[in-house]
């Protein structure tokens, strides 16, 4: 088996790769809406393919939704691009000298051909930044073909058959491409790569988080088989389910070519229009189609019988296989075949009709598709063709990921890339000065070890306050002030994220404030149980001081004779208790004392207190 | 041919014998890269060299980290296909003239060259559709940047134009830049007198090498025009708005290009347009000129004529500078009504005693020049100042120039740059202007 890697990551810059607009998302209503139509321009070359490119784009509108006050009209293509961003050239150069790559003399935006509308422009802008780099695995080292710095796509919102709506809020936010060589040769090895890269990329504290800001994709082949690369694993956790599967889905397919080159089978390309057939049929689904008009056409697949049961990957059959190419060439729901049949409404004497007019024997499946002719046609033309190919083996193919970890087909393995250099932004040189600037972040793995020795947190904790936004200020406030580590990071890390699930605007709390907090922790000034509170307060309470917080909670601080005097008087009202159950009797008596003085004195304190007189009286 | 390569950088090349296309292996001091050796920006240093690798990907590597170049043999390239161009009887003839820039392009995906397809053959290659429209002749007339157009060459495309009507087309279209197309649309209406047919000046905003260009649907909806339109005036078709769905044709006399960057750069000024063209439905607005009619060619224009942009601290030397090389005509773009600084009005008056023609317009661009209101503009109207009423400066800039080729009495001058001649003045200032 031979995996590579690709994964693309938002970079958290300021502003977009080629203009001064923003690097946010929006779900708020647009403000414009431009329609605009592509077209392929000829070259030289491939005549063929552009024209069957040409056919199938012809149609297609596209809808761009834009807001004035965060796209312009340079992601409109009504404005020539600004020049590139400096700041996500550096980031790009920073995470290629992480991966020992060789970085470029000379940067050179190139336009890559893209008609589906996700560009305005019909192309994608990207760069070579470096190239030939390597990073370590436990099963070897993996090399990285290449880096790219390139701007986003334009999001897609919604479709139709003939046309398609984008958001321009996302095309132009740098993006960094990185591809590893077809190096990996297991599931967890693609899936520990995929880590090692993404905590490389966050490392650099410069790149975005969330669900979307990274795209994982997967090229797989395994020995008799072909390349298939497989899009959208958002999970790292499924990509060696993915990997798994794909090699199980081409070992699948490679049986079903041997096994169907054995029977001679072949799909033929005649159409047959079976609608009366189905004139009475007590199928929901054919009948909603014939009702607003439709047809229903059927096709053979001569020797084919029960393969399309087949199962090629944990449910999913080689007629799912079949059913892929029929909706996404055909637009239509779907497909019936008759290792299926009879079900979903579809009687015995129904297929027997269809056995019958198809002159099918019993070594033959016939495939059957319903709904508008054209579409019909165009779909189980595509089970032809995807049918007879499966005598070849594994097709090269682009496939989607589904939550599960197995794939659907999405579209063929595209040509080789059409690229031409955009002669609108000047080509920048790296110079020694540029390079010198490089500074490299600490690597997470580095840090990682460093937090759990150096300061003593659990390994869990480390793991969080690492990647966290508020990892320096931990350093900070642990190394300068002295306060407990692992209290200062749950509070970031596990605090913080209580609060912010209730919808405390904790992240707007200035350094000095959480300083101030944690110091008034360590002098006693309140309890670290009152903290939650005390923040809540204070995003309540904008503009408050934290003495304001102390007050208006009444966490005054306590002398601690009072708590001794409280803890004296339960003592003596509980000696019976004290006595009977001995130690044990301080969780009962804790409660008591807690309702009296919680968030106003550290419960340690009042812990040892207690214990201190239980213990006296048991003496 | 160097590429935009000079310099060391050439020096290099033509030490190791490689060329731009040759597939190249480069040893440098750090790695080893090899692709096609590719152009190089004229703008670029002579410090670099570019490679395109395997990938697509263009790179540049420092001449002073190459330590070998080895030049690799390749296969040649394919031929280029071209497909038959089959004439469909009963179509309308329609001429396509160029001037330059690319109305649409090839892009060779291997070296990243762009080449223009300017031959009918290649058109139709590009634009299939257009072969629905009409029977299309072209004619490559010149290759300019628009910028750098000159008054002798609108004389040569009016003459031009002459021929193929001439010779029989229904319609005659021509491309051009966009920078100078207002110019040339007027230059054209003037001289192309009684014209019958429709002369449709055609641009792009979005170079055609690439897949948003606009130079597609314009140009297709060019050709409609000039195939359909039922006027028989010079217009300018480009964009309505920024959406590829609605394409304008503005009088040639009353355009200006508008905006530096998007689709939609031109606007008609204190005019509605000719007409707006919308799913190949051409919608045309009253009045204009109908088709018929036998052409009368005056296409002859006198370039010693100035624009002068009025503003606060103009200097005065420019008049002395006009006055002493024999400039004829002077078209000052006023402020508001059509006023100057008065500090100026004696060289003004200098230059009219001289025989020069001093034409008034207004910078606002929009609505009509006034001199009676205030008592400014009544002197310098009776120094003989001509009111260019509601004519956009670069418009009444042109047509100086062709009424100084027909005459230097300035009586003359006077009637005919106050007279209408190709739909550049309305006596009437409409509500609304030039908004539908
Ligand atoms: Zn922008």
């Amino acid at each position: 088996m031979r995996v590579g890697i690709e994964i693309h990551q938002q970079l958290d810059t300021k502003n977009k790769l080629f203009c001064n607009c923003s690097t946010i998302l929006r779900e708020d209503p647009p403000h414009f809406i431009v329609i605009r139509k592509l077209r392929p321009v000829t070259s030289e070359l491939g005549e063929v393919d552009q024209a069957a490119l040409f056919e199938s784009e012809k149609q297609k509108i596209f809808q761009y939704q834009g807001y004035v006050d965060s796209t312009c009209l340079v992601e409109l293509d009504e404005e020539p691009p600004h020049e590139i961003n400096k700041d996500a050239v550096m980031i790009s150069l920073t995470v290629a000298k992480m991966l020992n790559m060789i970085i470029v003399d000379e940067i050179h935006v190139m336009r890559k051909i893209v008609i589906d509308g996700s560009n305005t422009t019909g192309f994608q802008r990207t760069a070579k930044i470096a190239l030939d780099g390597w990073i370590d695995d436990e099963e070897g080292r993996v090399s990285i073909k290449s880096l790219c710095l390139e701007e986003d796509s334009a999001r897609k919102i919604s479709e139709g058959p003939d046309y398609v709506v984008y958001r321009l809020d996302r095309l132009g936010i740098p993006l960094i491409e990185i591809s590893t060589g077809p190096d990996i040769r297991s599931g967890d090895q693609a899936r520990r790569v995929a880590l090692k890269l993404g905590r490389i990329l966050k490392a650099t504290g410069m790149v975005k988080r969330g669900l979307g800001t990274i795209r994982q994709d997967l090229n797989i082949s395994i020995e008799g088989g072909a390349r298939v690369e497989i899009k959208g694993v958002q999970e790292l956790g499924l990509i060696s389910t993915v990997v798994n599967y794909e090699a199980l889905r081409q070992k699948n397919l490679i049986e079903i070519a041997e096994e169907l080159r054995r029977r001679n089978a072949y799909a033929s390309e005649e159409l047959f229009d079976v609608t009366e057939i189905f004139s009475l049929t007590t199928s929901k689904i054919i009948k909603k189609e014939l009702i607003a008009g439709g047809k229903v056409f059927a096709i053979i697949l001569h020797g084919f019988a029960d393969i399309l049961r087949k199962d090629i990957q944990p449910g999913r059959r080689f007629g799912t296989e079949l059913s892929d190419y029929a909706k996404v060439y055909g637009g239509i729901g779907g497909i019936f075949h008759t290792d299926e049949l009879p079900a979903y409404g579809i009687s015995e004497d129904e297929v027997r009709a269809l056995r019958n007019k198809l002159n099918a024997n019993s070594m033959d499946c016939i495939v059957i598709a319903a709904g508008e002719p054209q579409s019909c046609k165009r779909a189980l033309l595509a089970v032809v063709r995807r049918a007879n190919q499966a005598l070849l083996g594994v097709p090269a193919e682009v496939r989607a990921a589904n939550p599960d970890g197995t794939t659907h087909f999405m579209r063929p393995m595209p040509g080789a890339a059409r690229m031409y250099p955009e002669t609108d932004i000047p080509s920048m040189v790296i110079t020694e000065d540029i390079l010198n600037k490089i500074k490299l972040p600490e690597l997470l793995e580095l840090k990682i070890k460093r937090f759990i020795e150096g300061y003593g947190l659990s390994p869990d904790l480390a793991s969080l306050i690492i990647e966290s936004p508020y990892s320096s200020t931990f350093e900070e406030l642990v190394n300068n002030y002295k306060i407990d580590p692992s209290f200062v990071a749950s509070t970031f890390e596990y605090t913080f994220r209580m609060l912010r699930r209730e919808g405390v605007d904790v992240d707007s709390f200035d350094k000095n404030q959480i300083l101030e907090l944690f110091l008034r922790i360590n002098k006693g000034d309140f309890a670290k149980e009152a903290l939650p509170n005390i923040l809540r307060w204070l995003s309540n309470n904008k503009g408050k001081s934290i003495e304001d917080a102390i007050n208006a909670l009444s966490l005054t601080r306590v002398d601690i004779s009072i708590i001794r005097d409280s803890a004296r008087k339960i003592v003596e009202e509980n000696m019976e208790l004290i006595k009977r159950e001995g130690e044990h009797s301080l969780k009962k008596l804790m409660g008591d004392l807690m309702k009296l003085y919680r968030g106003k004195i550290d419960g340690k304190i009042i812990y040892e207190i207690l214990r201190e007189e239980i213990l006296k009286k048991l003496a | 041919m160097s590429f935009g390569y000079r310099g060391k950088s050439l020096e290099l090349l033509n030490k190791y014998g490689v060329n731009v296309g040759d597939k190249i292996f480069v040893k440098t001091n750090r790695a080893c890269f090899s692709g096609i050796l590719m152009p190089r920006s004229e703008i670029g240093d002579d410090k670099h060299i570019v490679i395109k690798l395997e990938d697509g990907y263009n790179i540049g590597l420092s001449i002073s980290s190459i330590i070998d170049i080895e030049k690799i043999p390749q296969e040649t390239p394919s031929k280029i296909i071209q497909p038959s161009i089959k004439s469909i009887p009963n179509l309308p003839n329609v001429a396509i003239i160029s001037t330059g820039g690319t109305i649409a392009s090839r892009i060779d995906y291997r070296t990243g060259a762009v080449s223009p397809a300017l031959s009918a053959q290649d058109l139709y290659q590009s634009i299939p559709e257009l072969g629905e429209i009409a029977n299309i002749r072209t004619e490559i007339l010149l290759s300019l940047l628009s910028e750098n157009m000159l008054p002798k060459y609108w004389t040569m495309m009016a003459k031009s134009i002459k021929n193929h009507i001439e010779k029989g087309v229904e319609g005659i279209v021509l491309t051009h830049g966009t920078d100078t197309m207002g110019y040339t649309a007027a230059a054209l209406s003037f001289s192309l007198r009684n014209l019958p047919i429709p002369v449709i000046l055609v641009g792009s905003q979005r170079s055609s090498d690439r897949p948003s260009s606009d130079a597609y649907f314009n140009l297709k909806a060019a050709v409609l025009t000039a195939a359909k339109a039922p006027f028989a005036e010079v217009g300018v078709l480009m964009h309505s708005s920024i959406s590829d769905d609605e394409l304008i044709v503005h009088r040639g006399t009353r355009v200006r290009k508008m905006h530096t960057s998007r689709r939609d750069a031109f606007q008609s000024i204190n005019s509605k347009p000719l007409a707006k063209i919308r799913n190949g439905n051409i919608e045309v607005y009253k009045p204009y000129k109908e088709r018929g009619g036998s052409l009368e060619l005056k296409a002859d224009f006198n370039d010693k004529v100035v624009l002068i942009k009025c503003f606060p601290g103009m200097p005065l030397e420019i008049f002395n500078f006009l006055i002493e090389r024999g400039y004829r005509g002077i078209v000052l773009e006023g402020t508001g009504l059509g006023h100057a600084p008065e500090y100026i009005f004696p060289y003004i008056k200098e230059a009219i005693d001289n025989g020069i023609a001093v034409v008034m317009t207004s910078q606002c661009l929009f609505g009509r020049v006034n001199m009676n209101v205030y008592s400014t503009g009544r002197i310098l109207l009776s120094m003989g100042v001509i009111p260019g009423e509601d004519m956009l400066p670069e418009t009444a800039l042109v047509k100086l120039m062709w009424v100084l080729a027909q005459t230097n009495d300035l009586n003359e001058i006077k009637k005919l740059m106050l007279s209408n001649i190709a739909g550049e003045i309305s006596e009437r200032s409409e509500y609304g202007g030039s908004i539908l």
